[in-house]
């Protein structure tokens, strides 16, 4: 297949056959995508389905515990399973650069099938695009989703039944992927240990639903980080938040990483992170649950919501003081999904 | 690591804030002059815990906030130039000029690279010697001596393409004209990263001639803290000196490499500072013996003398004579998305930091 992408790989000839055939039915194989069909035919058992779509530019493409492949899988994955779906279906499309290598095309497309095979999610359709060198960077991947959902979820996607006294818990460490990738950039020298927490979730979410826990609301926190959902719910739902600063996950690396370069990692990127708001009475049931899932080791209660002050989200810090979380303006750091 | 944890400890804080109010009673006006102060003190709410007649004033302290628009009109104008490479500190980009910003020029194709250590932008000249790279050199004792290395690396590698912006500024003649002005300061939260280049006795002047007493501070809460209770304790005691809580980092004769290379490379000059105007010795140039490295001697740019924004108060907030929620504009038209003075722009600014934390 020679060493680098052509132009001609996304000509629709020969080359562009071949190119799905050898790489893409290769490693997404199922009888839905071998099928070559203009449209994927999809059954699904529910007349409700969720459907979404997000497109990855990550730079470097490759960094500490995944790449953009992986990340765009589990995304989208994560983007289904918030709103209670159960994900299904995925579409995948490359955008890649003129002379782009071969060798790392493979080893994103085969983590795209290891996750699609991991989150039990079928790849059905899909498509290849080249653009001449320099008019775009590497490789861009567009991913859409379909999950089918049971009507008794519907108001988690609309969060429509949070009250004063609901518990607000996350599954997890914040600010992992926004550092891993900041570190990956090799920049001013940095070495850490950082890691990606890029997952996907749906089955941790999934356990937790299935356990009947009362859960009002699920987002993941992707760009700009727990502080943006936070500020975007309190905003819109007039309520009000207050989160306790030490009751939030942070790795001691991350936390230092942000100390010294200046972000604040209620900021800062995940893609393995999701923020549930439930009943307080169930709220220790959750966790137990999700501690039960490796995806949620290191889950907490981090705060409630409030009648007070309404459409603000007040942060105890460590040391008892109170301070506002606001919305992120500008961009904290670029290209992180 | 692991100090983090512990200069944030709950229980202390509240033993510092009991002995803080056992002090006294009287009004008491403390001014920090460090961006990262700033940053510090709304970040971890301290202001909610402090007695009410401790009254915290955010001065002059971050460096994107005191430069002036002529110098972000001269960087664009710089940005302009065919061949150049503009590299700087992340968030100059935003901080608004006359017309634009150097963020607006970066969309319109100016080649403009945030970077983090004057290292990479030496090594962005070793890679691109068919271009010319400018470096905006801005903030205080603290960056100046990194700036003054990357210049004499230069000059040992005899690079021809690297050139300084340097609006480098010294805090100590800023500190004395806020007092000169008549504002109300009982105190000085003095620098924390600052001194650890100059060491304490650059503020000696400051209660020698002033009776005003300056507090070197760390960054974490508990040092924060600490430092107003030792302001307090002198104000209190009436014997105002230099102190230095932060001892982890500050020696009293700081950093005296550091100093040498600034001594090898700056000379001072009068600066101009938003909110205070012309300061007399408050600024860095680069000297004769390094001055094929000075832009501003060997690239040529025009620049109007312009009009500072009507409305804006900034100049006051730094001066400490008002708050930001007191300018019209605050939360208005000037939010940190769409910042019209330069105390909205930077994290370590003081209306950025109120609007985020202290709405």
């Amino acid at each position: 297949m020679g060493k680098n992408i052509l132009l001609e790989h996304g000509s629709g000839g020969i080359i562009s056959l071949n190119l799905i055939k050898e790489m893409f039915i290769k490693y997404f194989d199922n009888p839905v995508l071998n099928k070559q069909t203009d449209s994927a035919l999809l059954s699904t058992e529910s007349d409700l389905i969720s459907f979404t779509t997000d497109s990855y530019v990550v730079d470097p493409l490759f960094f500490p515990g995944g790449n953009i492949g992986k990340l765009a899988v589990c995304g989208t994955v994560n983007d289904l399973a918030v709103s209670g779906a159960i994900p299904k279906f995925i579409s995948v499309s490359f955008i890649l650069e003129e002379g782009f290598s071969f060798e790392e095309l493979e080893l994103i497309v085969s983590s795209i099938a290891d996750e699609a095979k991991k989150s039990e999610v079928m790849i059905v359709t899909g498509d290849t695009k080249v653009v001449n060198r320099g008019k775009c960077d590497k490789l861009f991947i567009n991913t859409s989703g379909i999950g089918i959902l049971n009507k008794k979820y519907k108001h988690i996607s609309t969060c429509d039944n949070i009250i004063p006294g609901d518990k607000i818990i996350i599954n997890g460490t914040i600010g992992d992927h926004g550092m891993a990738v900041m570190a990956a950039r090799d920049f001013a020298g940095f070495k850490t240990d950082i890691k990606t927490d890029c997952a996907s979730l749906n089955f941790l979410i999934r356990d937790v639903l299935d356990a009947n826990c009362n859960v009002k609301f699920i987002r993941d926190a992707t760009r700009g980080g727990i502080a943006t959902i936070l500020c975007e719910l309190t905003e819109k739902m007039n309520i009000g938040i207050e989160i306790e600063e030490s009751a939030v996950p942070v790795r001691e690396a991350v936390r230092g990483m942000c100390e010294l370069l200046g972000f604040d990692p209620f900021y800062v990127a995940n893609e393995g992170k999701v923020i549930m708001i439930t009943s307080a009475e169930d709220a220790e049931r959750v966790v137990e649950v999700m501690r039960q899932n490796e995806y949620g080791a290191d889950c907490s209660v981090i705060g409630e919501i409030t009648g007070n002050h309404i459409g603000k989200t007040i942060l105890r810090t460590t040391i008892g003081g109170r301070r506002i979380i606001e919305m992120l303006s500008g961009e904290q750091l670029p290209r992180i999904c | 690591m692991q100090y983090i944890d512990e200069y944030s400890d709950r229980k202390f804080a509240g033993l510092i804030i009991d002995r803080i109010s056992s002090l006294t009673s009287k009004e008491v006006s403390l001014m920090e002059v460090c961006g990262g102060h700033t940053w510090a003190i709304q970040k971890y709410g301290i202001p909610s815990l402090l007695p009410s007649n401790i009254r915290l004033l955010s001065g002059p302290g971050c460096p994107v906030c005191v430069t002036s628009k002529k110098y972000i009109d001269k960087a664009i104008a710089y940005s302009r130039l065919s061949n150049v490479i503009i590299t700087t500190y992340g968030d100059l980009i935003r901080v608004p000029g006359s017309s634009s910003t150097l963020n607006e020029e970066k969309s319109k194709g100016a080649d403009i690279r945030i970077i983090y250590s004057i290292l990479d932008a030496l090594q962005i000249a070793r890679k691109h010697p068919e271009k010319r790279i400018i470096f905006l050199g801005i903030g205080f004792e603290t960056t100046a001596p990194a700036s003054a290395a990357g210049i004499v690396n230069a000059s040992e590698e005899k690079l021809t393409n690297f050139f300084l912006f340097s609006s480098h500024k010294i805090m100590p003649p800023a500190m004395a004209a806020l007092i000169e002005e008549g504002i109300t300061i009982d105190g000085y939260i003095a620098p924390g990263h600052v001194s650890t280049i100059t060491g304490s006795h650059i503020y000696d002047d400051i209660p020698a001639k002033y009776g005003v007493g300056c507090v070197i501070s760390g960054f974490e809460p508990l040092d924060i803290l600490q430092s107003i209770y030792l302001l307090v304790k002198q104000i209190k005691e009436n014997n105002f000196r230099v102190e230095i809580q932060y001892r982890r980092a500050v020696k009293p004769e700081g950093n005296i490499k550091a100093q040498e290379i600034m001594k090898e490379v700056f000379t001072l000059r009068d600066d101009w500072w938003r909110g205070l105007g012309v300061l007399e010795n408050s600024g860095l140039m680069i000297n004769e013996k390094y001055c094929e490295f000075d832009a501003e001697k060997i690239l040529q740019v025009n620049v109007e003398d312009l009009i500072e924004e009507k409305g804006c108060i900034c100049g006051d907030i730094l001066k400490g004579l008002k708050t930001p929620s007191q300018c019209g504009l605050f939360k208005r038209q000037c939010t940190p998305a769409n910042p019209i003075g330069a105390c909205m722009v930077s994290n370590e600014g003081a209306c950025n930091a109120f609007y985020r934390f202290n709405r």
